[in-house]
């Protein structure tokens, strides 16, 4: 389980975009570095993410070794139900984090 | 008497008698003034200040008791309690006789009151912890005491914030007031205030100490760092506290 950051408004008109905030702790290991004996260090970055708000995609990506650590991503929606935010990323090591966030539509 | 006719026979020659710090004309500096406006929008938004997943971490930390012993909530309440109190740190303990650092102060408080077992400074723990006591004094202006019983150790970083180090023979005051402002291979070279930390550092990919980043330089100027806890340290971070006089505190603040 890695630290994440999420900022999403807790309430919202109908029909208003909002913006969404996700930060990720992660050191995004890029592979490509030796370590002090010469060794590669292994990768391990987190290569997949999806966002979904009610069941429906919001945003798929897929991230590269090049992507600094600890990554932030920023997005837009538009508010249209309440509900809930489902966040889930997999890192190189199979593991997927799933953290929710809810909104409420006024 | 001697100290005096010197200082008289100095000034008839025209040599200025004021110490290094006096020296230092203009006014204090923050390195957020100069960092870019990237990395400025990054420490001016919270949620965006990658710092605050340390702070995440404190908060988690500071109301978690180990089995039967009490957390640090348990006993100082909320961390808004330390509102003020990040800002006068390092601090003189009268018991010990010498100043104190914010994560010493921490770092005892764990193994004295909370029978944890003894943590390296840099460690996440204490990043994590020092990071949310530094938030809660952000905004307020450093006011780190520098007289009285903290006056040797103000004067000890005085004389070693102008001591020439390592093979570069470079000492703080040659790049951090007489070249502050001018470029180190592209990089701007700050006046090196200490009031944003424990920091994110885009170099570092992480939350650092001023520890880390003194190490740093030491490093650069090829001399052989200070260990981890030197006093050697703590005398330059009071130092630089009453350096910086007149700046707010700004952890957890980003550079770049």
């Amino acid at each position: 389980m890695v630290r994440v950051l999420i900022n999403v408004p807790k309430k919202a008109h109908r029909g208003e975009v909002i913006e969404i905030k996700v930060l990720i702790s992660h050191p995004m290991e890029s592979g490509q570095r030796r370590n002090e004996m010469g060794q590669p260090i292994p990768r391990d970055i987190i290569h997949s993410f999806r966002c979904t708000y009610n069941n429906q995609v919001v945003l798929e990506a897929e991230l590269f070794p090049a992507v600094a650590a600890n990554p932030f991503l920023s997005f837009f929606a538009v508010a249209e139900d309440t509900g809930t935010i489902v966040f889930a990323f997999t890192d190189d090591h199979g593991t997927e984090q799933v953290e929710r966030a809810a909104i409420v539509i006024e | 008497m001697m100290r005096v006719a010197a200082c008289a026979l100095m000034a008839a020659m025209g040599v200025p008698v004021a110490p290094i710090s006096a020296q230092a004309a203009p006014p204090p500096r923050s390195g957020y003034t100069d960092a870019s406006p990237a990395t400025r929008a990054m420490q001016d938004d919270d949620s965006v200040n990658p710092a605050f997943l340390w702070v995440q971490q404190g908060e988690t930390l500071w109301s978690t008791a180990r089995d039967g012993g009490t957390s640090c909530a348990g006993c100082h309440g909320a961390p808004a309690s330390m509102q003020g109190v990040a800002a006068r740190y390092p601090a003189f303990d009268a018991a010990r006789g010498r100043p104190v650092t914010l994560a010493q102060r921490i770092e005892l408080c764990r193994t004295e009151h909370q029978g944890e077992e003894r943590l390296d400074q840099d460690s996440e723990t204490l990043l994590s912890l020092t990071a949310l006591l530094g938030l809660q004094s952000r905004g307020m202006p450093v006011s780190v005491q520098q007289d009285g019983p903290m006056q040797p150790f103000h004067d000890e970083g005085a004389r070693l914030y102008a001591t020439q180090f390592g093979q570069l023979n470079l000492s703080c005051h040659q790049c951090h007031d007489e070249l502050a402002g001018q470029t180190l291979a592209g990089s701007l070279i700050p006046q090196g205030h200490a009031n944003g930390y424990p920091l994110y550092r885009l170099e570092w990919q992480s939350l650092g100490s001023l520890y880390r980043r003194i190490r740093n330089c030491l490093t650069g100027v090829r001399a052989t760092p200070f260990a981890p806890d030197a006093p050697e340290l703590i005398a330059i971070e009071i130092y630089l506290a009453g350096r910086g006089r007149g700046l707010v505190v700004e952890t957890p603040a980003v550079r770049p």
